[in-house]
């Protein structure tokens, strides 16, 4: 149906493969037309969804509040910026407690430091606290999406993965490696509090 | 396009017409043959194209005429203004709004169910509510994304002695709700008669202002990271989806004043967790029948098998 646009769907990816998100692009001239992160697994990200632990906040901003969070999942860390813009997800970080189990759901951004490197971060549409079997259930589909990607990747139809082979250099191997090693860590830890003895 | 697949072509023009006209095939296939040939035009374009001259010729109308329909199951109606035989059972028969209406109701087969209407003055034999039908010649219609079947003069209605199970057309979607939409929470909307619209800043689009009444109601958007879909929770479902009820939503609201702390509080109850919905669907939207919490352990075997062996 024409008329309003798809919402975007909410990318799945481990929080090594979003920090090498680096590339962002436009599939179109048009004013508004929305910003993609090229995903190094071959796809592309407007949006993204994440269950991890908030491991530490902190309220950076000069004048105003500007919050950022520290969210970890079994690969790495996501950060999470919120400032007047995001007023609900910034009220949620000025009252959590870390660490706690949280879900973020928001939009990829980048932004180059001065030594050029380029950051990327999330800007978060929400924020709100779950549990440990949430965060295990968004660690295992997360895997399964990853590898979805992974499996496509070398199909001639794939433009994303032919487009990360000539923006990234450093290859998938990694984030392979990296969703097995996740899913393993899920079956190292109980997933329900062991009685007290 | 062989000679022979336009042949086939012309013998079928040729039959529709025969009780109308007294139609040369030969010709049928020369005008065929001159469109497909001569000035590349596809041959259901052609076919078209003829079928109207011989219209024309007859001072018929297209929908006058039994054309080879598809019969079609309800749930591949997808496209509006195309004329189809289908077989069906009558679910339901609705009061008609309009003199011009003579029936509208529901319509069910074993894939689903869609709506339809019988203009008064086509004529028709009255359908019964329970009995199978098989209506030849109805044309499909569709507003706002919604299919539906018109009956009109032309329409053969056969009553059919047979039992047909009715298909739900409910979905089964799975995935986290990343959005809590505006418009949920704690709500009012219109009391007039037969109108249900929501009200803003206590007015009805329709009737103004008027004194609303409460309805619970969450527009989320749940989302497996492969697709997105826009889910709505009714008064019973959004109770069962928070653990609150109508009451508490409307003293909380009293409390503070406002009902948007309804709104705030549901959120958080709800982003960020994973849910199985099941209902069926109107329009874009998935209506949530039943919904259960997914907060239970998985299993990771098969992705990890997967992930191993690329």
């Amino acid at each position: 149906m024409s008329g309003t646009p798809m919402r975007e769907v909410a990318r799945r990816m481990f929080a090594t493969e979003f920090n090498d998100m680096t590339y962002v692009f436009k599939e179109s001239d048009e004013e508004m037309a929305p910003n993609y992160g090229l995903m190094p697994t071959g796809g592309r990200a407007n949006r993204v969804f994440f269950v991890g632990t908030l491991t530490e906040k902190e309220d950076i901003g000069d004048d105003a509040e500007y919050w950022r969070g520290r969210v970890v999942d079994p690969t790495g860390t996501f950060f999470v910026y919120a400032g007047q813009y995001q007023p609900e997800a910034a009220a949620v970080l000025r009252d959590l407690e870390p660490p706690e189990y949280v879900a973020v759901a928001g939009k990829p951004g980048t932004y180059e430091t001065d030594d050029g490197t380029v950051n990327v971060s999330v800007r978060p549409e929400s924020i709100s606290v779950v549990d440990a079997n949430t965060r295990d259930r968004w660690v295992a589909e997360a895997a399964e999406r990853t590898v979805e990607r992974l499996r496509a990747f070398n199909d001639d139809t794939n433009e994303y993965a032919e487009m990360a082979r000539e923006r990234y250099d450093a290859g998938v191997g990694a984030y392979r490696r990296e969703v097995i090693s996740a899913l393993e860590s899920l079956d190292d830890e109980p997933t329900e509090p062991e009685a007290a003895p | 396009m062989s000679d022979a697949d336009l042949r086939a072509h012309a013998e079928e023009i040729q039959e529709q017409f025969s009780d109308h006209l007294d139609v040369d095939v030969e010709d049928v296939q020369h005008r065929l043959e001159q469109l497909v040939d001569e000035y590349k035009v596809p041959v259901d374009e052609a076919r078209r194209s003829v079928t109207n001259h011989y219209l024309d010729e007859a001072g018929l109308e297209r929908d006058e005429m039994r054309t080879g329909n598809d019969e079609l199951a309800l749930e591949d109606v997808d496209e509006p203004e195309e004329w189809i035989d289908i077989t069906a059972k009558v679910v339901e028969l609705w009061e008609p709004r309009a003199d011009a209406i003579g029936q509208v109701g529901l319509l069910g087969d074993d894939t689903g169910t869609i709506k339809f209407t019988a203009w008064a003055k086509s004529d028709l034999p009255e359908l019964e509510e329970g009995t199978v039908y098989r209506l030849g010649n109805v044309v499909t219609d569709e507003y706002e994304g919604q299919f539906s079947v018109k009956l009109n003069r032309t329409t053969t209605v056969t009553e059919l002695d047979e039992e047909l199970e009715v298909g739900d057309d409910s979905v089964e979607i799975e995935g986290a709700m990343v959005d809590v939409q505006s418009g949920s929470g704690l709500i009012k909307r219109c009391p007039e008669k037969d109108c249900t619209r929501v009200l803003e800043n206590g007015r009805c689009s329709e009737h103004g202002g008027v004194d609303g009444e409460f309805d619970l109601r969450i527009k989320a958007v749940i989302d497996d990271g492969r697709e997105v879909h826009d889910v709505i929770f009714d008064r019973e479902a959004t109770e069962e989806l928070t653990g609150m009820t109508m009451d508490e939503a409307i003293e909380m609201a009293q409390d503070a004043l406002d009902t948007t702390v309804v709104a705030d509080e549901m959120r958080s109850k709800v982003l960020g967790w994973y849910y199985r919905v099941r209902g069926p669907t109107f329009r874009r939207y998935v209506l949530a029948d039943e919904a259960k919490r997914l907060d239970g352990p998985v299993d990771t075997e098969e992705t990890l098998i997967k992930a191993r062996s690329i």
